[in-house]
């Protein structure tokens, strides 16, 4: 039998290794439970594995219409596949680790410094004041200062 | 956000975004908290969290930090993440805001 197969599943594991890396940044960065720990990507990154074992198998059978390229084109997109899930690895274990030690950080007991910055209507805002503006008619308990990367 | 308010917290964002890139962020989001913007870094900078040229077009930016702040200005609890990826979540927040009643 010499049937011209299309290698769907070596074609398929590469479509999923790229929704696998690229859908934690889309989606799944936005739940927690996803986000700390990236169980659903490496899940989908477990049916790349499994998708391009098929692929290997399949574009390295004897029976191809044709053998040699079929064994390089079945290493090339292995190859790409294998190396997308290292660089997801790579960005969330290793990567996400790269921070400054920040060891000057206000520490526990010690006052923060003041400041006065522009909010996102342009209207200046001091440290003062967000610690002493009433909540609710109340005057607050405390401040969250909350730090972060930005948003790009 | 509701339980923030009833427990007497008021959020507080800071980055170096501007105030047109913040209220980018805004319009999708919907957090009604103060979100205010450290162009230059220089509060950032104070506070030792620069994370240098890791912004984009190599600019400085804050690595993540949540600070607890009482009224009189002290803090009375810290999280430096030492993953960005990982984030202290609003529950446990709360929590620890038990510690300013």
């Amino acid at each position: 039998m010499n049937v011209r197969r299309f290698n769907w599943p070596l074609w398929a594991a590469f479509l999923l290794a790229l929704i696998a890396a690229f859908s934690y940044f889309a989606f799944f960065v936005r739940f927690p439970v996803t986000r700390d720990f990236p169980w659903a990507n490496l899940l989908l990154f477990l049916l790349v594995a499994v998708l391009l074992l098929m692929g290997i198998r399949r574009g390295f059978a004897r029976d191809r219409a044709h053998p040699t390229g079929s064994k390089i084109i079945t290493s090339i997109v292995s190859v790409v596949s294998v190396a997308i899930f290292a660089f997801f690895v790579f960005v969330i274990f290793i990567g996400g680790r790269w921070l400054p030690p920040s060891t000057g950080a206000p520490h526990v007991g010690q006052k923060v410094p003041e400041f006065t910055l522009n909010d996102s209507n342009g209207r200046q805002v001091s440290l003062n004041e967000l610690l002493s503006t009433p909540i609710e008619g109340k005057p607050p308990k405390g401040v969250l200062l909350i730090f972060y990367r930005g948003w790009w | 956000m509701g339980s923030f308010n009833q427990a007497g917290i008021r959020p507080v964002a800071i980055s170096a975004d501007t105030p047109e890139e913040t209220r980018d962020l805004l319009k999708s989001a919907g957090y009604t908290f103060p979100f205010l913007s450290d162009r230059n870094a220089e509060v950032i900078r104070r506070y030792d969290l620069v994370h240098a040229h890791a912004g984009e077009g190599g600019r400085d930016i804050a690595r993540p930090a949540e600070f607890l702040v009482d009224p009189s200005g002290t803090v009375r609890w810290i999280n430096l993440t030492e993953n960005y990826w990982v984030r202290a979540r609003p529950a446990d927040i709360l929590d620890k805001a038990k510690l300013l009643q």
